[in-house]
């Protein structure tokens, strides 16, 4: 079979199920698609040989009643991964190499799955573009020089590009949805406190969610289903009944409420991105659903409040990188001097202003006027949710506020690039999931994406929601191999 | 409201990041239009809100203070920068 990177994740599971494909043969095609695209740069760290070994050692004996038998994955480098390098994408974290493995990998290697290798991603989830990475840019693999989106780029452009069956990233503002939606691919933003966070590099504690990324939705129910679990280790982890997701998944939807929050309506919104709601919103009425319409008043409050909350919060968990015990260290004339050099070359440009801003809210004098405030008009985005939730199932907006742009258009920009989490902020800021599916293509031919927003624990709902859209959609990604010479 | 160059050197101080006057200029810049992005909050009466510390309306769990990892000292120092395996080292800090 020389396709067999062109087969979703549920059509290897089954031929490997039904031996007509064995671990190895997967793992070696995903592989050579890999190495023959070097130029996209999803990867930070390569675990070809051992993955090859995993699998022939796989084969020997396999174990087919396993979620993910002998599937190969590479996944974003911000999940720590047992004597396998993990560099959140910083230099700060350039040769550090974990003792332990994250909780939600483990969950995926305990399913069968192996890994092929570390994927690029903006500095600490810092980003959305993935331009902020001190390994480089990610290239999309829809077009040259076109960003993959971010903070899980190398993710987004790893899963479009096939050079992995699915993978999982993390999202703290967006950092899934919107690289799902650049690449045509699938995204699920979980509730928080669905998958653990032990394990995973921290950026701001109180919004970080891993989560799939796949080619379909059936595909990530599955991995969803896998990566879920209630853990001790992490203190928010919530302790509810998870679903089978991919067993109990439908297109049944009729009779769904699905609202339409007036307030995503934004100034300067592309009239292509209407449209493309618009299409979503025909297509949620054929599939059965109710169209109901909704207020979220507080929407365009959400992204300042991001931007008090995630710095906040990240200055905090960033503290602990000093040069002491792990990571990158410069030389100082003394303590204070190496503490202060080493984070000031060890980070990058965007982490340090987020540091700075975190440090500015969180100072004595500032904290009422910002951080407190912030909190505050939080609980008052929460409420809007919890008051629609009353009426509707969920919620449907588009993905993005565009299609993806060019390397280097807002690089230098901060304001404008922060604009691109517009729609999916305000999930982590209430907590929700999301998830966002390839709905269409802009006069470019680029991807974009409608985003289904549940419920708190209500995944099953959107992803219900989700397949049966994507049905009716029929999406197809155009993705030409431009990279592979 | 505008962040003024002292302030970005005092933010940079208790931030442990050192700044030249290039890049303390530059972070002004940004941090004065970030910081105006963010002002649209004062637009909002907040007196009588409960302020959202998280999301996961639980309480948190106890569990049993016992040591779980145990002869780890190895792992734990070999990721370090600079070490005589036995402890962290740092310049020295007592004349």
């Amino acid at each position: 079979m020389s396709d067999i990177t062109k087969q979703s994740l549920s059509e290897l599971v089954k031929n490997i199920k039904d031996k007509k494909l064995s671990s190895e043969e997967v793992t070696k095609a995903f592989i050579d698609r890999s190495e023959k695209s070097k130029e996209l740069n999803a990867y930070i760290t390569e675990d070809y040989s051992s993955a090859l070994e995993k699998a022939k050692k796989f084969d020997q004996k396999p174990n087919l009643d396993l979620k993910l038998p002998g599937i190969p994955m590479a996944v974003k480098d911000l999940f720590c991964t047992k004597d396998i390098r993990t560099t959140a994408g910083s230099k700060i974290l350039n040769n550090f190499v974990p003792s332990y493995e994250s909780t939600v990998t483990q969950n995926i290697w305990n399913e069968g799955a192996i890994l092929l290798g570390k994927l690029n991603c903006d500095e600490f989830a810092m980003g959305s573009s993935n331009e902020t990475s001190f390994f480089g840019n990610v290239q999309n693999p829809i077009d040259k020089n076109l960003v993959p989106g971010g903070s899980s780029g190398g993710s987004a452009s790893a899963v479009a590009g096939q050079l992995t069956p699915i993978t999982i990233g993390t999202d703290t503002g967006g950092s899934i949805r919107q690289p799902a939606s650049f690449t045509g691919t699938v995204g699920l933003k979980p509730t928080y406190g669905s998958c653990s966070r032990y394990g995973i590099v921290a950026f701001a504690s109180s919004l970080d969610q891993a989560g799939p990324m796949a080619q379909n939705v059936k595909d990530c129910a599955l991995l969803q289903e896998v990566i879920s679990s209630y853990d001790s280790k992490d203190s928010t982890s919530i302790d509810f009944k998870r679903n089978i997701y991919s067993k109990e998944l439908t297109n049944n939807i009729k009779g769904k409420k699905i609202g339409i929050p007036k307030e995503y309506r934004v100034d300067g919104m592309p009239k292509e991105i209407e449209e493309l709601w618009q299409k979503g919103i025909r297509y949620a009425k054929d599939c059965g659903a109710e169209i109901v319409d909704i207020s979220l008043p507080h929407t365009s409050y959400a992204l300042p409040t991001y931007y008090i909350v995630a710095p906040a919060e990240a200055s905090s968990n960033l503290a602990r990188y000093d040069g002491v015990k792990y990571g990158f260290r410069a030389k100082g004339e003394n303590l204070i001097d190496m503490y202060e050099k080493t984070r000031s070359e060890g980070f990058g440009a965007e982490v340090q202003r987020r540091i700075m801003i975190g440090t500015y809210v969180l100072s004595s004098g500032y904290y009422d006027a910002y951080y407190l405030k912030a909190q505050k008009v939080r609980k008052l985005i929460k409420n809007d949710f919890d008051e629609a939730y009353k009426k509707v199932d969920a919620i449907l907006t588009p993905s993005t506020p565009s299609s993806a742009f060019k390397i280097g258009e807002k690089k230098d920009d901060p304001v404008s690039m922060y604009l691109n989490d517009i729609f999916t902020v305000p999930v982590n800021l209430a907590g929700l999931p999301g998830i966002s599916i390839p709905a269409g293509h802009d006069s470019k031919g680029y991807p974009l994406g409608l985003q289904i927003i549940g419920k708190a624990f209500d995944e099953q709902n959107i992803l219900n929601i989700a397949y049966a859209m994507e049905e009716k959609i029929a999406f197809k990604n155009n993705i030409t191999d431009w990279w592979i010479k | 409201m505008s962040i003024d160059l002292k302030t970005i050197k005092h933010i940079s101080k208790l931030s442990r990041i050192s700044v030249d006057e290039q890049k303390a200029e530059k972070l002004a810049g940004d941090l004065n239009s970030i910081f105006k992005f963010i002002e649209k909050l004062n637009e909002l009466k907040t007196e009588n809100v409960e302020p959202l510390t998280s999301v996961a309306e639980t309480t948190l769990k106890l569990r049993a203070d016992e040591i779980k990892s145990k002869n780890i000292r190895e792992q734990i120092i070999k990721n370090s920068p600079q070490d005589n395996e036995d402890y962290f080292v740092v310049p020295k800090v007592i004349e």
